[in-house]
């Protein structure tokens, strides 16, 4: 029978299926970050288990780094925890990219930069967004700490099949939308739970026409609508991608490789469970107005009234009026940073609508790349410059501002435009309020001092 | 994991939609690298800026099974989110709908996540608003829900159901097919990305 992308790679991994069990898949990258990681090391220790493939695990630290002065600069907790996943790499003999390292980074960034990522694998993070690295055609989702724990000591990961959901946009994206504006738009439209037990593949002529980096944002903000995988069948883009990066193959092994990821895409009438399909002419630059990432209008819309309970506590929680225009809303901060849009790409396309222009002197603009090699690469061709005579703050590389682990958070009352993935209550500092949308829409936000549209100033 | 058969306890119903995980437990306690201590962290935000928060009143003092609205748990993976809520004296968590990740995090520790109708989760809601020290039975050898005058079968597939009822450790049962694994292993394409140790 004609099998989608995601059966293909699903049945590629089943070491072991009986039934009436959930298949034991085997897990190919298993990477690993400071937060979720000291409990699930502690029980393996704990149960004299050793950790199986430590040449399959890769860890960094990112969660809770501070963005300035270096480590010393971490307090004491987020210190500890450092100091935890430091000594369970060391005695694990896994390899650790921490703070200092040139290849320190948000996990879901630098294993597509290492080229540690790459279509057909399982790949396994404890960490919610690592669906982000299905944008090269791989099986990669989310675990909790026992998760953790078992794919450590197994290298495998029970796990029930997923129903196929196909995303299929078509069509060219308008001037000044982006791919976060497809990803608000489509988790607006369905909702935050549409995806709950699928593995959705995004399909069609716009998605094929973005860059790995936008393909990357949109795969990252599948779990925002509840789905356990979102990936994209590779093609060309993907292997130009890869091509060259420290951990893909070379030589041979690449000619091999990319004949055995060409195989992968899904078949003409493989079935999907559902379709839902979008046309990218009808999508516009979003923002958020309440507390979850469903809640987005296009900037040129007015804040909703609201239609339950629910939304109702979303306004409270936000501080806003029905009725009021999104643009009239004035913000405090902005951070453009996280795993979703934190890419050199991503501020290339921010630095684009800056270059030349000035923070608003209300605004308070924050800049923290995904990773040290995007940093590095971004000072390279002069962008830190163009931020920093801006008015922005230039950071080093982490998820800051995106959950507030580290001091970089929001004050109570405080309003931010943010490029992260989640404006639930208190995420980026305990009472503060938080506005979704792209980097270039983030940019605008700076400059202006309230939600606007980029277009505007294009 | 310790075996869940059948537990009795009085319900609070924390009626909202799509309570995420960071609402469970703010990231602020996650710096701990102890698996245990998070239950006074739980809802930290909500029972501090709300005076009349359900979980904080009086007479849902010491309920063990908590009632909610549908996709409870959504959002961050972490495990902090089921640990804490058992760490709170909570057995079960009743709710139209769960998260996935959050729901296997729940089975992987032995915290029984319950889906029911809407309907039913409300009616439950009801009966624990009148009566706050109403005990409901979840019962998981039966796959049921009861209390007065309320009764209804939940769905748990089979091998879900085998662990909680045994407490077995998932991590042991799968290194009981450790042969398997090795013959996975040594079918791997060579060139499939590797990082060896420094
Ligand atoms: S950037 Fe934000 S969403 Fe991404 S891994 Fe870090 S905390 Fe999670």
């Amino acid at each position: 029978m004609a099998r989608t992308l995601a059966q293909k790679i699903w049945d590629n991994h089943v070491v072991r299926s009986a039934p009436g069990e959930p298949d034991l898949l085997f897990v190919d990258l298993h990477l690993v970050h400071e937060v979720t990681s000291p409990q699930a090391f502690e029980a393996l220790r704990l149960a004299g288990r050793r950790v199986r493939r430590p040449d399959l695990t890769v860890a960094t630290m990112d969660h809770n780094t501070p963005t300035r002065g270096g480590r010393q600069a971490a307090d004491d907790v987020s210190g500890k925890q450092m100091d935890a996943l430091e000594e369970n790499c060391r005695r694990a003999g896994v390899r650790l990219y921490g703070m200092g390292s040139r290849h320190q980074g948000i996990v879901h960034v630098i294993g597509p930069e290492l080229g540690l990522t790459q279509p057909g694998l399982v790949i396994v993070c404890g960490d919610s967004h690592t669906s982000t690295h299905g944008a090269f055609g791989a099986l990669a989702f989310g675990i909790g700490s026992s998760e953790v724990e078992h794919v450590l000591a197994t290298q495998c990961l029970p796990q029930g099949r997923p129903h196929d959901l196909a995303v299929t946009i078509e069509g060219e994206l308008p001037l000044g939308v982006v791919a976060k504006d497809v990803v608000l738009g489509l988790v607006s439209r369905v909702g935050i739970s549409g995806g709950q037990g699928s593995a959705v593949e995004y399909r069609g002529s716009t998605i094929r026409a973005l860059s790995m980096e936008g393909r990357m944002t949109i795969c990252n903000m599948s779990i925002e609508w509840g789905a356990r995988v979102g990936m994209v069948a590779p093609d060309d883009t993907t292997f130009a991608y890869l091509e060259g990066r420290p951990h893909a193959p070379r030589g041979a092994d690449w000619e091999h490789a990319i004949e055995a990821w060409r195989g992968l895409a899904s078949e003409e009438n493989a079935p999907f469970h559902q379709e839902i399909r979008l046309d990218a002419a009808s999508l516009e630059p979003c923002v958020t107005w309440g507390t979850n990432p469903g809640q987005a209008v296009p900037v040129g819309d007015r804040v909703p009234e609201p239609a339950d309970e629910n939304q109702e506590r979303a306004l409270r929680y936000m501080a806003l009026r029905p009725g009021t225009a999104m643009e009239d809303i004035a913000i405090d901060r902005v951070f453009i940073g996280s795993c979703t849009n934190a890419r050199l790409e991503d501020l290339r396309a921010a630095a684009a609508v800056i270059q030349g222009r000035r923070v608003h002197r209300s605004v308070q603009a924050l800049v923290v790349p995904g990773s040290t090699q995007v940093k590095l690469a971004a000072e390279a061709e002069g962008l830190d410059r163009v931020f920093q005579d801006a008015g922005f703050e230039w950071r080093d590389a982490g998820c800051s501002m995106c959950l507030g682990m580290n001091p970089d958070i929001l004050q109570p009352g405080e309003r931010c435009a943010s490029t992260s993935n989640r404006n639930f209550e208190g995420r980026q500092g305990a009472g503060g309020r938080t506005h979704l949308l792209s980097p270039p829409m983030a940019a605008a936000a700076a400059l202006t001092g309230h939600l606007v549209d980029v277009r505007s100033l294009l | 994991m310790e075996p869940f058969r059948r537990h009795q306890g009085r319900m609070v119903p924390l009626d909202r939609a799509n309570v995420d995980t960071d609402q469970i437990i703010p990231k602020q306690f996650l710096k701990r690298i102890e698996r245990s201590g998070f239950g006074p962290f739980l809802f930290y935000d909500w029972r501090r800026n709300d005076p009349d928060f359900v979980l904080e009143r009086p007479e849902y003092q010491g309920a063990s099974v908590l009632l909610t609205g549908p996709n409870f748990g959504c959002g961050s993976s972490r495990e902090h989110a089921p640990w804490s809520l058992q760490d709170a004296g909570f057995k079960a968590v009743i709710a139209p709908s769960f998260a996935d990740i959050f729901r296997t995090n729940c089975l992987k520790i032995g915290l029984l996540p319950v889906q029911l109708p809407e309907s039913s989760v409300r009616r439950l809601m009801e009966l624990a608003q009148e009566d706050p020290a109403l005990p409901v039975t979840v019962d998981l050898q039966a796959r049921t829900v009861s209390a007065a005058g309320f009764s209804e079968p939940f769905a748990m597939d089979d091998f879900a159901r085998e662990c909680l009822l045994n407490g077995w450790d998932d991590v042991g049962l799968t290194l009981r097919h450790a042969d398997a694994i090795s013959a996975y292993e040594q079918h791997r394409a060579a060139w499939l990305p590797r990082v060896p140790t420094p």
